[in-house]
């Protein structure tokens, strides 16, 4: 079965930005709320860490690395690591737009549910970051639940 | 290259290309001789809502094989949302949509 999910916006910005954007933890921590730590190296561990450094949110390697073009990691929560999934991100540019796709698939059901809800805010937030120096509201309202 | 914001709104101005979206959200992946299965529409006709969606970045499309085969990107629909919901509406509108929910949840619209 297919259960693949895709994810594209367009932003404009170059192909760089977009990549630091995704592996700057500094970068992530503003639009994404959570910090995206690794060397970025192929082989290398990964993991999204919550902004005050708290929580270990997903774990993975790094499947593929061709900067600022290709990046592929695997995708689990560090409480069941038997549950991974993938995600690969895929930068380009089409005329004056850069396009990023991400692609998160194989995924479990479980999994699937947890994702969906929160890809569409990253990236609109993401490029919002990238297009205005602003991020979105989003991952602000989500720490005040938390409070 | 621009999304532009009303291709977005015309794309989704239309109950059969919804149709077609409520479908692939239900299921990804979908190739052009499923998505024709359970509609009325003419191939044709299917191709040619295909192609206005994936013009606005709604429907991405992956070659495999011979097939193509599309994705719901509910991106573009996220935009939109954020433009208009602030943070502090976000939860309040949430809680009545889940109200909405609740006292429809016979109705087959998921």
């Amino acid at each position: 079965m297919n259960n693949d999910f895709i994810y594209t916006t367009f932003i404009k910005s170059t192909p760089e930005k977009v990549w630091q954007a995704i592996t700057n933890p500094e970068f992530a921590r503003q639009y994404w709320g959570n910090e995206t730590i690794s060397d970025w190296k192929k082989g290398s561990d990964w993991k999204l860490v919550s902004a005050d450094g708290k929580d270990v949110r997903v774990v993975g390697k790094i499947l593929e690395s061709t900067p600022p073009t290709r990046l592929v990691v695997s995708w689990a929560s560090p409480q069941n690591t038997a549950d991974e999934s993938q995600v690969a991100y895929d930068i380009s540019m089409l005329a004056d737009m850069v396009r990023l796709e991400v692609v998160h698939s194989k995924l479990s059901k479980e999994m699937a549910g947890r994702i969906t809800y929160g890809w569409p805010r990253v990236l609109s937030s993401l490029k919002s970051f990238l297009e205005t120096g602003k991020a979105l509201d989003f991952a602000a309202a989500d720490e005040q639940k938390c409070a | 290259m621009v999304i532009d914001e009303d291709k977005v709104f015309k794309a989704l101005a239309d109950a059969s290309r919804r149709k077609l979206l409520d479908r692939l959200r239900r299921k990804g992946g979908l190739s052009l001789g499923e998505l024709c299965e359970k509609h009325d529409m003419s191939r044709q006709a299917v191709t040619k809502h295909l192609a206005l969606l994936e013009a606005a970045n709604l429907v991405v499309s992956k070659k495999q094989g011979r097939e193509k085969l599309h994705y719901l990107n509910p991106v573009p629909i996220n935009e939109i949302y954020m433009r208009w919901i602030g943070k502090f509406e976000q939860e309040r509108v949430l809680a009545l949509h889940n109200l909405k929910q609740a006292l429809q949840e016979n109705d087959d619209e998921q």
